[in-house]
């Protein structure tokens, strides 16, 4: 017996740990379970870096024009719903904790447990999308799709309404004053023409369906696979395995809390700061 | 390597106790959203410093940082080391340099 095989053998009936290694599990490139779920592991991780600055780069140009255009992008973020923002919030955060539980299960080859934990995760996601699909008809109607027919009146009366916008008239052309009501006195902070205004607030809806839409399509992403993963618990269950290979859903669930770990910035970001 | 931490089956109560500090933490941000009258930067400081704080203990204990290896912290450290040095170095540009087209800018 050569060197590999004996240390195979050892894995295979190293069980007293109460974890099972092997029954087909293990691929023959790697010498022991912990070395192949160690590569599957770092393979994820890396995946998730590069997730992290691909999403890091949209955020660090979102950072730049907020900075500098920082009144006409607190205005537009009035439009945001913080309640939508923060049932979706709550609703990720727990489809996270389902997640999480779902992984647990699967450690333990508790098939069925596993199935229910990631049909949680699955229901939370589409209470997620359900959300979102009326959110974006609101901007819809409200013409804040930053497309062909975007109008940034519904931002203007709003800001007007809330003191924080004034329309002025210079040499016979229409200004925007922006600035702040206190004690009935307003103060002017900056003066914008109406196109300037335009443009400024239809870039801060850009960066809003832009960063929202692309975080909804890996939600999206992860319901196809956190679906497949349940028939395949579902299966197991019903062929009764006794051991079934944790990684896949390990592996979802770092993506899954990664696609959380998104939301949790993207909701101070958007909605909730220069309220 | 990765220890034998990483096929451990965590308690419940880990999980459980994640939830409630994100919960906790949910809320918090929201209310100090709506905090009158604070200047801007203090309001993007709050935000941003609670939702580092929730991904944070996202990574540690659902993600099980906390109990892998070091190549996993390695691996998620350096994500998030090369997005602060994304943001201090494109930040660094655009607060010391004018914006484009500035005053001389040839037409």
């Amino acid at each position: 017996m050569s060197v590999k095989e004996l240390e195979k053998t050892a894995t295979l009936e190293h069980a007293s740990d109460g974890h099972f290694h092997g029954d087909g599990i293990l691929g023959e490139q790697f010498e022991t379970l912990e070395q192949q779920n160690t590569s599957y592991l770092i393979g994820m991780w890396a995946f998730i870096v590069q997730e992290v600055l691909f999403f890091g780069a949209i955020f660090t140009a979102y950072a730049i024009y907020r900075f500098k255009y920082v009144l006409e992008f607190t205005l537009a973020h009035h439009e945001l719903s913080v309640p939508i923002g923060t049932l979706n919030t709550f609703v990720l955060l727990f489809s996270s904790y389902t997640m999480a539980r779902a992984v647990r299960a699967a450690m333990q080859n508790r098939h069925k447990k596993q199935a229910f934990y990631l049909f949680l995760t699955f229901l939370f996601a589409g209470v997620f999308m359900v959300n979102k699909y009326f959110e974006y008809g609101a901007k819809f109607e409200h013409h804040l799709f930053p497309g062909g027919d975007y109008d940034a009146h519904a931002v203007v009366e709003h800001a007007e309404k809330k003191g924080e916008l004034r329309i002025v008239e210079e040499n016979g052309k229409e200004l925007y004053e922006l600035g702040k009501t206190r004690n009935g006195e307003f103060t002017a902070f900056k003066q914008v023409t109406p196109e300037e205004f335009e443009q400024r607030t239809r870039l801060f809806f850009g960066f809003y369906f832009v960063m929202t839409g692309l975080h909804g399509l890996h939600v999206l992403v992860g319901m196809i696979i956190i679906a497949i993963l349940i028939g395949r618990a579902w299966i197991d269950h019903l062929k009764n395995k006794p051991i079934a290979d944790y990684m896949p859903v390990e592996m979802t669930g770092l993506y899954w809390h990664l696609v959380d770990i998104v939301w949790i910035f993207l909701f101070p970001l958007l909605y909730l700061i220069g309220r | 390597m990765a220890g034998h931490g990483e096929s451990h089956v965590h308690p419940v109560s880990l999980y459980t106790r994640t939830l409630w500090w994100l919960m906790v933490l949910l809320v918090a941000t929201v209310a100090a959203g709506y905090i009158p009258n604070i200047p801007n930067w203090l309001g993007v400081v709050i935000a941003l410093t609670i939702a580092v704080w929730k991904a944070t203990i996202v990574i540690m204990n659902f993600m099980h940082v906390r109990f892998s290896g070091k190549l996993a912290w390695l691996f998620a450290g350096a994500g998030f080391f090369w997005l602060v040095i994304m943001l201090a170095f494109a930040f660094a540009d655009y607060v010391s340099r004018p914006w484009e087209p500035f005053h001389g800018w040839p037409e």
